[in-house]
């Protein structure tokens, strides 16, 4: 009972929240919108009895990536208002990848139904999650593990390669000679004699 | 319908039974050891801000406060009364929403993680099997109170230390992650009272040390030893920049930036992120004390125990503060790429091969 009140709290909150990102008029808005998305998805989680998936979302959506969503959207100064203005000439486009997802969807609810209503949760009920996770990803999907983990490396390396430009003239600083210096290149100590000066 | 009471992440120290859920006396129960953990936080942060300030003066040389009760005990209760009393001022170009619930996320999230600390045995409020990677979790939510205050605020300084405060805790979150990776490995679990366990019956036994060749991984305990020594010095260094403690203070640099985040804050708002900061600090020493100085465990076990767990671990804890106050007082602020070249450049390389090198050890060894 009190699980599916958690679930229909968390489920109409998480629904709710999402379509706040996309009404709300302030950007800053739309990203604190969005982080309610991920915990309230993150509560589902928690609901199915996957802990660790949860906190990870968490982690890795909410501790990392909505923090670089919020940061990009606090530094541009970009007109919100002027963009939205040419929102409804999307539309149609936006309307057909929904009327796709929501299709999808209806055929994986019905594909899961059909099966019989298999149990979402580990097979092995001995193991904990973390264990049930490893067991498979690095044995059953190891290559396609792998394969996620270079094209992360790939668009590590392309936002490197976007970046990063050789400017002649630039002044850097080398820590290593920095930290070398001693008191004896830096200070020069001179005895002066009174009413003399140095030249 | 889903089985409340075998829910992994609600099962508790104290056993339900599984035929009677008795959920009401549970949740109740559950709501004092809340209420019990959050006054003796409160209290300790009253005494640790004391503590701070008192150490700070006398690497000074001077007295700290000394005027409001004996030897100045009760100034933080003074100095809180104080901010209660004050008015709330909202600046009036700030989006009020975000700038009252700022220091709430900040203060909310500072408690939360507290949540699967075991302090002593069996004392944890809810004793989960993924603790590690909640306390990462949660507190990598409180970089989210400093940057909407700072941006909130709608003013030059807040906005900088915001920004400031957001790169500093994200980058440092990533070594501390592979840092704690490499206790993960070695004591084979991510349940804080069972790495605790691990580390029982002498201070040879540390994760810090490791110096004793009965243990786990035999005598490949001693190639674990230095490199899990420095992950110790290491998860020190990046707590004392994840809390934006100095030498790591750059989000509130007050010589450049006045007081940064919390320039546009006054009364009780900013005696919230105040507090939040107290008991992050406290958090971060806690957890250096469970992953790697044996939790409640005693220095030497001697088979009997005349003390409670608890004074272990408050004693240890205690002094990982006394460091913290320390650094504040001796060491010089960082210039800003000095702190992000020795975040990204140096703790985050030598982390992953430290990784490597346990990783390594675990797995030859057989143990895993």
């Amino acid at each position: 009972m009190i699980a599916a009140i958690a679930f229909y709290i968390l489920a109409s909150v998480a629904v709710g929240a999402a379509f706040m990102v996309v009404a709300s008029r302030n950007p800053v808005h739309s990203v604190m919108f969005l982080i309610l998305t991920f915990f309230s998805a993150a509560g589902l989680f928690i609901l199915m009895g996957a802990e660790f998936l949860a906190l990870l979302l968490i982690m890795v959506y909410v501790g990392a990536v909505a923090v670089l969503f919020l940061f990009v959207v606090m530094m541009l100064d970009v007109d919100f208002v002027e963009l939205k203005k040419g929102f409804l000439s999307f539309a149609p486009i936006g309307g057909i990848v929904a009327a796709i997802l929501l299709l999808q969807m209806i055929a994986l609810g019905a594909a899961y139904f059909m099966d019989g209503g298999r149990p979402l949760v580990a097979p092995d009920a001995t193991m904990t999650n973390l264990e049930a996770f490893g067991a498979v990803l690095y044995t059953k999907y190891a290559g396609a593990f792998e394969a996620a983990g270079f094209v992360l490396l790939v668009a590590m390396i392309g936002a490197i390669v976007l970046t990063l430009r050789d400017r002649e003239g630039v002044r850097r600083q080398s820590a290593v000679d920095q930290m070398a210096r001693t008191r004896e290149d830096g200070v020069e100590l001179v005895d002066i004699e009174p009413g003399q000066g140095l030249g | 319908m889903i089985d409340f009471a075998a829910l992994p992440i609600l099962q508790t120290v104290i056993a339900i039974p599984a035929e009677d859920p008795g959920w009401g006396l549970w949740v109740l129960m559950k709501l004092l050891q809340v209420l019990g953990f959050v006054i003796v936080l409160a209290l300790l942060v009253a005494a640790l801000v004391l503590a701070d300030r008192k150490i700070w003066a006398a690497v000074q040389m001077r007295r700290g406060p000394n005027v409001v009760g004996a030897f100045g005990l009760l100034q933080t209760i003074a100095d809180a009364l104080k901010f209660f009393f004050k008015e709330i001022i909202v600046p009036a170009g700030s989006d009020k929403f975000l700038f009252i619930l700022a220091p709430l996320i900040a203060l909310v999230m500072a408690f939360l993680a507290w949540a699967v600390i075991p302090v002593a045995p069996g004392w944890v409020i809810s004793d989960i099997n993924v603790g590690v990677l909640y306390v990462l979790a949660i507190s990598s939510l409180g970089v989210y109170g400093i940057m909407i205050g700072g941006w909130a605020s709608n003013s030059k300084y807040p906005f900088m230390g915001a920004l400031r405060s957001a790169a500093q805790m994200v980058s440092y979150e990533v070594s501390i992650g592979f840092i704690i990776l490499t206790v993960i490995f070695v004591t084979g679990s991510m349940n804080l009272t069972e790495i605790v366990d691990t580390q029982a019956g002498g201070f040879w036994n540390w994760n810090m040390f490791r110096l004793n060749p009965a243990t786990e991984f035999g005598l490949a305990n001693y190639i674990l030893t230095p490199v899990l020594f420095y992950m110790g010095v290491l998860f020190f260094i990046s707590a004392l920049a994840e809390t934006n403690r100095p030498p790591f203070d750059l989000p509130e640099a007050e010589s450049e930036l006045v007081a940064g985040y919390q320039v546009e804050y006054s009364s009780t708002p900013f005696l919230m992120f105040f507090f939040a900061e107290y008991v992050n600090i406290m958090l971060l020493s806690a957890m250096m004390v469970i992953l790697f100085l044996g939790g409640w465990h005693a220095p030497i076990d001697i088979g009997v125990q005349f003390l409670p767990g608890v004074f272990w671990f408050f004693l240890k804890t205690a002094f990982i503060f006394f460091l913290f106050a320390m650094v504040k007082a001796i060491v010089p602020r960082y210039r800003y790429d000095q702190l992000m070249r020795l975040g990204w450049k140096v703790f985050l390389p030598t982390a992953i091969v430290a990784v490597l090198i346990v990783s390594g050890v675990v797995v030859l060894t057989g143990a895993a």
